[in-house]
């Protein structure tokens, strides 16, 4: 691959590349992002290939693994183009089905279609599913078309052209001015405007400066980065290079978390190709700029998230945060200025360099500019990822694209902003969504992760789930963290396990207080959120807990029994068969009773006996004495 | 035990013996003999001319290393809070029962180890557990035996 020497030679490449495709080729895209992956996406791509070979259609047909679509529930994907006839579900034996009717008569397979839940209609084109139909995917939707490993195909979608109008057609001040100008806020939690950061740090006189990419993900439940970086981990590297050229750093950082292998893969090919071009390394297209990326890899801990703390882990330290008297933009990574932003962030970067700071601010709402991918994940019925314009509502982003909650349960609140972040209840749900909405009702936009909890959701259980997991994530240097944490995670276990008592919910509150105002970095300071805002929304719920001794939603398990209710068992054995503990007595014909001293409250006879039976029940306090054997047979007729 | 200290002096001289690269040598050591051991790091320490007591503060930090040595297969149990939602804990004791070890730990016959990890990244099919790279999602507690049955 020759190397590109000047702007010429790049959109010489760049018009070779679009030259060679033909839009109106047939291609058959299959995602490969790592939901995909779980679901059985390389046997499927297999498949085609050895089905496309077999009928000899290996030239008339493009087939291409693509990043992640999002619609990771429906998994795996399939969308064949010109047509974007969208497949969900695919399993390899799908496959000659597909060519020979899809692909060679043109007949759409209607068992392979989403069906809408509500209406029942079959729905054949991509763009017409409601998951797909209310989103507006500025920057995920390049995922679905290009595959991760072929710096081509990014090109072929005008991909690296902001990188060539940056060293060509701006100056430094320029693209400072046009990333102030667009607004754009970090996607990584705090919201903070990125041009502010870039601007501080290219104030600065130092020969080396850096900049750094966080894909530490370490929000649970959030998982866009991932699917940004492995599908498409070129427009994360031409933001970052665009970033460097701003503030006049020559070397750059990805932090890439360890659970993330194919992340890890696809950045490190994308870096070669677009060394091998000359877009990244030395006099990058001949403009006389030199750049270059090194990835770094974390090994597991939330807290190697947070930016002092993550430059140290970039220094081979032990990845805890540093005080931060002096930001980071002034001495960060080596003592140098450092330029630290998240994977979407960067992103967002080429889009507004390619459009204009105007048009881009046009998409969102005044403080919030721009759209923000949601992992919309728990208890809704199309989970995924969501890339909609900031202010959109809740209710939207849960009802319109999730398609509600499943099992026609009741929603109870959405969990925004992870570990950092509240659960906002059902009555603000019309709440538009952006960084000081949230931040005005107790939450957090944090990175994005969107958890939809319903009403077997116990609120109490939520909070000492947030405060166990920042137990073990906090890294104990300072007091007020370590020890405000472990007490409200005391005082939360007690709730949960029927020791609760009168005045806890006001001593939580005031620990909270001192936790928040006296920690060093902002896991300690935002630690008490999540019980906060429970206990503002949720209050009752708490109070059930400590004064009848009851979980409302049947989750704590100190709190509830299961029972069969003897009325409507109807001695069927599923139950008692799938016990793992055998804690179930019974047989065909004999009402079955549940052994509570052997019982674990595993769940399982809940999940499975059949729903029109219904028979088993939680219930709190003292569980019904069972009935004596003989009054436990099944009569006839019932 | 012993172990060839040559596969750790390749991995730090890929790393040019730079010691700012010391997480990404211990991981790549751990990626050797999927476990760190003692001779290893003193091994590390000594080419990168570091006291021990620096490898031992990261490979204690950080959840992705092992002290101890690890069964052939990695069970990774997701408690992300996607997965904690949809039942990830009872996927947990589940494995618990069905390995009759705790998290944390290896079965006697060193086929597997068991973790708990905070979030895999497929959110969207949990409840969600990895053997070694393969995730498994979707899943509820009679999937697990027939999970486990399909490794050697
Ligand atoms: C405990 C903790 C964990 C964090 N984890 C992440 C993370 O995984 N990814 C991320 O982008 N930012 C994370 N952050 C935020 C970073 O500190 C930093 O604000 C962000 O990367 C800046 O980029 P942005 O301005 O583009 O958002 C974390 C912060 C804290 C306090
Ligand atoms: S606030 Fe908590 S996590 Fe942050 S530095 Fe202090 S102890 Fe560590
Ligand atoms: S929460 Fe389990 S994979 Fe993310």
């Amino acid at each position: 691959m020759a190397q590109l020497k000047s702007l010429a030679d790049f959109e010489k490449l760049r018009d070779e590349i679009t030259g060679k495709r033909d839009p109106n080729k047939p291609c058959i895209t299959i995602c490969a992002g790592s939901g995909c992956i779980a679901s059985g996406s390389p046997k499927v791509a297999d498949a085609f290939i050895e089905e496309l070979k077999n009928q000899g259609l290996q030239d008339k047909i493009d087939l291409r693994q693509t990043g992640c679509h999002g619609f990771c529930e429906k998994g795996t994907l399939v969308v064949i183009h010109p047509e974007h006839i969208c497949y969900i579900q695919v399993q390899p034996e799908d496959i000659p089905e597909i060519i020979t009717e899809t692909i060679t008569n043109g007949n759409v397979i209607e068992r392979l279609l989403y069906v809408d839940p509500e209406t029942g209609e079959k729905i054949a084109h991509e763009q017409d599913i409601p998951f797909y139909k209310y989103q507006d995917r500025l920057i995920f939707g390049n995922n679905s078309k290009t595959d991760p490993k072929n710096i081509d195909d990014y090109i072929a979608l005008s991909g690296y052209s902001a990188l060539a109008k940056t060293l060509f057609k701006m100056n430094t001040e320029e693209v400072l001015l046009e990333i102030k100008k667009s607004g754009l806020r970090g996607r990584g939690g705090g919201g903070f405007p990125t041009g502010r950061k870039w601007e501080e740090a290219a104030r600065i006189s130092s020969d080396i400066k850096y900049v750094i990419v966080n894909a530490d993900e370490g929000d649970p439940g959030a998982y866009m980065d991932r699917s940004v970086l492995e599908g498409n981990p070129h427009s994360v590297l031409e933001g970052l290079i665009i970033g460097a050229y701003a503030v006049g750093a020559h070397e750059g950082f990805i932090y890439v978390r360890a659970e993330y292998p194919l992340a890890v893969e696809n950045v490190g090919i994308a870096i070669k190709q677009a060394e091998d071009y000359g877009l990244l390394g030395k006099d990058i297209l001949g403009s006389g700029f030199d750049f270059t990326i090194t990835v770094h890899r974390g090994a597991g801990a939330f807290i190697s998230g947070e930016s002092s703390a993550l430059m140290s882990a970039i220094e081979g330290q032990v990845g805890e945060p540093r005080p931060k008297h002096i930001h980071t933009v002034v001495k960060g990574v080596f003592d140098r200025p450092s330029v630290l932003n998240n994977v979407e962030t960067w992103a967002n970067v080429p889009i507004i360099i390619d459009k204009g700071a105007d048009l881009y601010a046009s998409v969102g709402t005044e403080g919030s500019t721009g759209t923000k991918i949601f992992s919309l994940v728990g208890k809704v019925n199309n989970t995924g990822l969501v890339e909609v314009p900031m202010g959109t509502s809740i209710r939207d982003i849960v009802f319109k694209i999730g398609g509600g909650i499943p099992g026609g349960k009741k929603f109870k609140a959405v969990q925004t902003g992870g570990p950092s972040g509240g659960c906002i209840p059902e009555a603000l749900i019309d709440s538009p969504v952006d960084f000081d909405e949230l931040t005005k009702l107790g939450a957090m936009m944090g990175s994005g992760g969107m958890i939809v909890l319903d009403e077997d959701t116990c609120m109490v259980d939520m909070a000492r789930y947030f405060i166990d997991f920042l137990k073990d994530e906090s890294c104990g240097k300072c007091t007020p963290c370590r020890e405000g944490i472990t007490q409200m995670l005391g005082i939360l276990n007690d709730l949960c396990e029927g020791r609760g008592e009168e005045g806890d919910l006001e001593l939580i509150e005031a620990i909270a207080e001192v936790t928040r105002a006296a920690s060093l970095c902002a896991l300690g300071q935002t630690a008490p959120n999540p019980v906060l805002t429970t206990i503002q929304y949720f209050r009752d719920e708490y109070e059930a807990h400590i004064r009848e001794r009851r979980c409302p939603a049947g989750v704590c398990k100190a709190l509830f029994s299961y029972y069969i209710d003897p009325e409507k068992c109807k001695a069927c054995m599923i139950c008692l068969r799938n016990c793992p503990v055998d804690a179930i007595i019974g047989e065909k014909g004999q009402i079955h009773v549940i052994d509570q001293a052997k019982c674990t409250k595993c769940g399982t006879c809940f999940d499975m006996c059949p729903d029109r039976f219904g028979a088993v029940t939680k219930v709190s306090g003292t569980v019904p004495t069972a009935l004596p054997l003989e009054e436990r047979v099944i009569q006839k007729g019932k | 035990m012993e172990i060839e200290l040559a596969k750790v002096d390749e991995v730090v001289d890929k790393y040019k013996g730079d010691e700012g690269m010391l997480i990404q040598i211990l991981q790549d050591v751990q990626g050797e003999f999927r476990w760190l051991p003692k001779e290893a790091l003193e091994r590390v320490c000594k080419k990168l001319s570091i006291p021990i007591s620096r490898a031992y503060r990261i490979a204690t930090f950080y959840t992705a290393f092992s002290l101890e040595p690890r069964g052939r297969h990695l069970v990774n149990v997701c408690l992300g809070t996607a997965c904690h939602v949809r039942g990830g804990s009872r996927i947990l004791e589940k494995l618990e029962q069905s390995l009759d070890i705790t998290a944390g730990h290896t079965t006697p016959d060193q086929k597997y180890s068991l973790e708990r990890v905070n979030c895999l990244g497929c959110c969207a099919l949990g409840p969600v557990i990895t053997v070694d790279e393969e995730a498994h999602g979707r899943l509820v507690v009679k999937d697990i035996d027939a999970i486990l049955d399909g490794y050697e």
